[in-house]
């Protein structure tokens, strides 16, 4: 009603225009790119033996990372909402805070931290512990990064259901842990879901962060998108857009539950 | 009307916050947790990095943080992210409105691939963005190597930002005010400008000082198409990179100290704004 | 001075308005009535051009404006939650048409310094509206949409977001600006109240049609049909047709066509009494409406055995559904109540 059918148009060419330059053609052209030399090819090339260790090693930070997070995203988040505490902003904060980070600080700071010339890096040594260039150190840096999602979902929903219903609960008999299992888990769940779906994203693309304290240790150290970045390095253009093939296809699975996570969440 | 006696409500029993949960114990718990976690994870490896970068005392940091290329890093890195910013306001607004007023079909598919730069691992950003406009492309523009080319690749992971931002506020907007004006005698763009517009400015700074805090840190999608070039096509996040590689961490940290203050300016200028923008609720 | 003809509007398969047609004279409140979903705000928002009908036309004061947008339409509009404009002033709204229409600094603060004396808010120039309560904030609206000069003020539901005793004030108020100002005025509502108070005429809506078109007065005693007769006052049901229940007369003794009936209840509302009776035979339940007085004439209580019959105007239900039985002839000066 507010713009003339002429506005309108050329509203939604500028707009739709914009998208096709910066999305879609783009990703067109490296969906060609990848299976010009024929489907065959790109799975000789995602299974070959680093490929596939790069894999799991994507897979088993992930498969750690996002239920620690999980976890602490449903704590902090009752925490956040349902408690009366004093400096809930500092905590908001805090929680903020990976959003706007560099990755590579991020991995700078595990660095500084837990390498062998870092604050706890001799204590570690000490102990057998070694957490920068392995494994445990990737763990961390990719729980940093995922850190804030799940709160920043499950909170507003809990802010908008109350805690009536909590409240009816108690008086009705239920101990704490019954409330929180029968209550308040089901009326979070597809904020949790959501969360859990944006952080499994972030926890398999990362790449930053990863990057910096993982030391590149062929089939150790090397997920997946550290394998996309060594390959287009050496020159193996296609082996290199055979792995982000793959990369995508979990990245559209991570949007299509995004989408009908939202509908779900939407319809309550 | 028969007066009668109206019972007195019951007194408000104290429903104080440690009671709702479950007790001031399972309060302190879930703070303890989540306080150790946040300490382990986040808040000790800041304090590390900052301390870290003092190492070699003051001079060495501000030597580390004022060489030559880590200023035209930064510079760059700022500008750059600033560009972005402001063509995500704009076209942020575009798409959120035809995504919201207009219809055409697909709708549903364009609404749900904005998010895609947010799912994509930015290394295949990077690598996407490099298939259309590197060396072997399909039309002959080449940009890698360019400063163009790295506005690219930020545009393409903050893109979610800025339509996201304006997106939801688009859509509670209030139909009647635009009606009212229509009413008054208002055309179409001059209801755009004097009042859809202004109820949407917190949204659309929200989003672009979303999509400049990205900006400014981002790496997987840059690293590869901008070819890293000091003095010209360098972003700080690489330079810090490069820096660790060269095994200064020191020099690293101070650069990072510095990126991590404008991260921080950024946050707080996020909630000026949105406590700004929510002055006129009620 | 508007001329609506034979406009419809479909929404999909729900007909909103079906070949209505009215007539609004100058310079009178003319409310449309109806319940939710009659069609009256559709019609109004027609009339703004804020919905363009699938059929039929638009007139105002001889010009077709169907196809001509609210923007040019010279009306005033107030909506039901008020439509402030939230990040301007009070001034700044008040005068947002003529700043629109490229009025010179000074006129627009003089006529809305004069606008908002004329509606109490003298002194709110520099307000927000999220600082005014509701009915300050509708009474902005309305000298918003009066500033323009309208040739047609048109208001939705303009009280129904406020309060009760807010609602009834600025009711009179209203009236009383109405009574000043004199612009053609349409006004949408659902309660009867607040039509019959203010309105010259009504326009009685139901399911998208026209019911009936009159003045109160006619409404309410010569109405058209059950359903405007029910929708502007209270009904009993008799026999065959419907009667007021103050128009109900009672008995202790037989008389005539009168129906026999007992006492269930006796309600003292203040002035007036209800008298709730069960009617003889399984013909159900009806109450009667008395004054004091005349209850105390009967000398009647609960349980008694009473004969009511209707004493004034009736409505009879329409055996073959064709043209409404007419009205009975008024009843003779108030039965002699001893």
């Amino acid at each position: 009603m507010t713009a003339s059918p002429v506005g309108r148009l050329s509203i939604r060419v500028f707009a739709l225009g914009y998208l096709a330059l910066l999305l879609a053609i783009p990703i067109g052209v490296v969906l060609y790119r990848t299976f010009e030399p024929g489907v065959g090819a790109v799975i000789d090339s995602i299974t070959t033996p680093a490929a596939v260790s790069a894999f799991w090693l994507t897979i088993e930070i992930a498969a750690i990372a996002v239920p620690l997070n999980t976890i602490f995203g449903i704590v902090a988040a009752l925490v956040l909402v349902r408690t009366r505490i004093r400096g809930k902003w500092l905590l908001q904060a805090v929680i903020d805070l990976p959003f706007a980070i560099s990755p590579v600080v991020i991995g700078l700071a595990l660095f500084l931290l837990f390498g062998r010339t870092g604050w706890l890096g001799p204590t570690l040594t000490d102990w057998g512990i070694q957490v920068i260039f392995s494994v445990p150190g990737m763990v961390l840096a990719t729980i940093f990064v995922c850190l804030p999602f799940v709160v920043r979902e499950v909170a507003p929903v809990l802010r908008e259901i109350g805690d009536e219903q909590e409240q009816a609960a108690a008086t009705l008999g239920a101990s704490r842990w019954q409330t929180f299992r029968r209550i308040t888990l089901p009326a979070i769940r597809w904020g949790v879901a959501y969360g859990v779906v944006l952080s499994t994203a972030r926890a398999i693309g990362e790449f930053g962060a990863v990057s910096v304290v993982s030391g590149k240790i062929s089939g150790e150290t090397v997920t997946l998108p550290l394998l996309v970045e060594n390959r287009y390095s050496n020159f193996d253009l296609s082996g290199a857009y055979a792995a982000s093939a793959l990369l995508a296809v979990i990245a559209l699975a991570t949007l299509l539950a995004m989408t009908v996570l939202q509908r779900k969440g939407d319809s309550r | 009307m028969a007066a009668t006696a109206v019972t007195a409500p019951p007194k408000p029993g104290r429903t104080s916050a440690s009671r709702r949960v479950g007790g001031r114990g399972l309060t302190g718990l879930g703070v303890g947790v989540v306080t150790l976690w946040l300490s382990v994870i986040v808040l000790l490896p800041l304090a590390a990095l900052t301390a870290k970068s003092l190492d070699g005392g003051l001079s060495a940091f501000w030597d580390s943080v004022t060489s030559r290329q880590a200023i035209a890093a930064l510079k760059f890195t700022l500008a750059v992210s600033v560009i972005v910013a402001v063509i995500n306001a704009i076209a942020g607004v575009a798409i959120a409105w035809t995504l919201v007023r207009d219809e055409f079909p697909g709708r549903r598919v364009v609404n749900a691939v904005i998010d895609l730069p947010f799912a994509m691992p930015t290394i295949v950003a990077g690598i996407t963005l490099l298939a259309l406009w590197g060396p072997k492309s399909p039309v002959g523009v080449n940009l890698a190597f360019t400063q163009v080319s790295v506005a690219l690749a930020l545009l393409f992971v903050t893109l979610p930002f800025g339509v996201r931002a304006v997106q939801p506020v688009l859509i509670e907007l209030d139909r009647e005010m635009e009606e009212a004006a229509a009413s008054l005698g208002a055309s179409g763009p001059t209801i755009f400008r004097r009042i859809v517009l202004p109820n949407l400015m917190p949204a659309v700074l929200s989003g672009a000082a979303l999509a400049f805090a990205r900006a400014v840190g981002e790496f997987g999608s840059v690293v590869l198409i901008s070819g890293n070039k000091p003095f010209d096509t360098q972003v700080s996040s690489v330079f810090i990179f490069k820096q660790i590689e060269s095994d200064n961490a020191t020099g690293a940290a101070a650069v990072s100290v510095v990126l991590l203050a404008v991260s921080l300016l950024m946050l707080i200028a996020l909630r000026v704004i949105e406590s700004w923008g929510s002055r006129h609720d009620r | 001075m508007i001329a609506v003809s034979g406009v419809s509007k479909h929404y999909g398969d729900f007909a909103a308005l079906d070949d209505v047609s009215i007539d609004i004279q100058p310079g009178a409140l003319t409310a449309l009535l109806g319940p939710s979903g009659s069609g009256k705000s559709t019609l109004l928002r027609v009339i703004a051009g804020l919905e363009t009908p699938d059929t039929g036309s638009v007139v105002i004061e001889d010009r077709d404006v169907t196809n001509v947008p609210p923007q040019r339409r010279d009306i005033g509009f107030v909506f039901q939650h008020y439509a402030a404009f939230k990040h301007m002033t009070v001034r700044d709204n008040v005068g947002f048409g003529l700043k629109v229409r490229k009025r010179p600094k000074a006129e627009i603060d003089a006529k809305v310094d004069e606008l908002l004396g004329i509606v109490g808010l003298a002194g709110y120039q520099e307000r927000y509206p999220s600082q005014l309560s509701g009915g300050q904030r509708q009474r902005m609206a309305l000298a918003r949409a009066l500033a323009v000069e309208p040739k047609v003020l048109l208001l939705d539901e303009p009280f129904g977001a406020l309060d009760a005793n807010v609602r009834a004030e600025l009711r009179a108020w209203l009236r009383r600006l109405h009574e000043e100002v004199h612009v053609t005025t349409v006004l949408v509502t659902h309660d009867q109240e607040e039509a019959m108070e203010l309105a010259d005429r009504i326009v009685v809506l139901n399911k998208g049609r026209i019911e009936q078109v009159g003045a109160p007065r006619e409404l309410y005693d010569a109405p058209a049909n059950e359903f405007v007769m029910g929708f502007l006052g209270p009904v009993a049901r008799l026999g065959d047709g419907l009667v007021r229940p103050h128009d109900l007369v009672l008995r202790p003794d037989p008389d005539g066509t009168a129906q026999e009936a007992q006492v269930t209840r006796i309600v003292h509302l203040g002035f007036e009494v209800r008298v709730e009776l069960e009617l003889a035979g399984d013909d159900g339940a009806i109450a009667a409406q008395l004054t004091r007085h005349e209850l105390e004439q009967l000398e009647i209580a609960e349980g008694d055995i009473v004969f009511v019959r209707p004493g004034g105007r009736r409505f009879e239900r329409p055996a073959v559904a064709e043209a409404p039985a007419p009205a009975e002839a008024p009843a003779p000066a108030v039965e002699p109540a001893a």
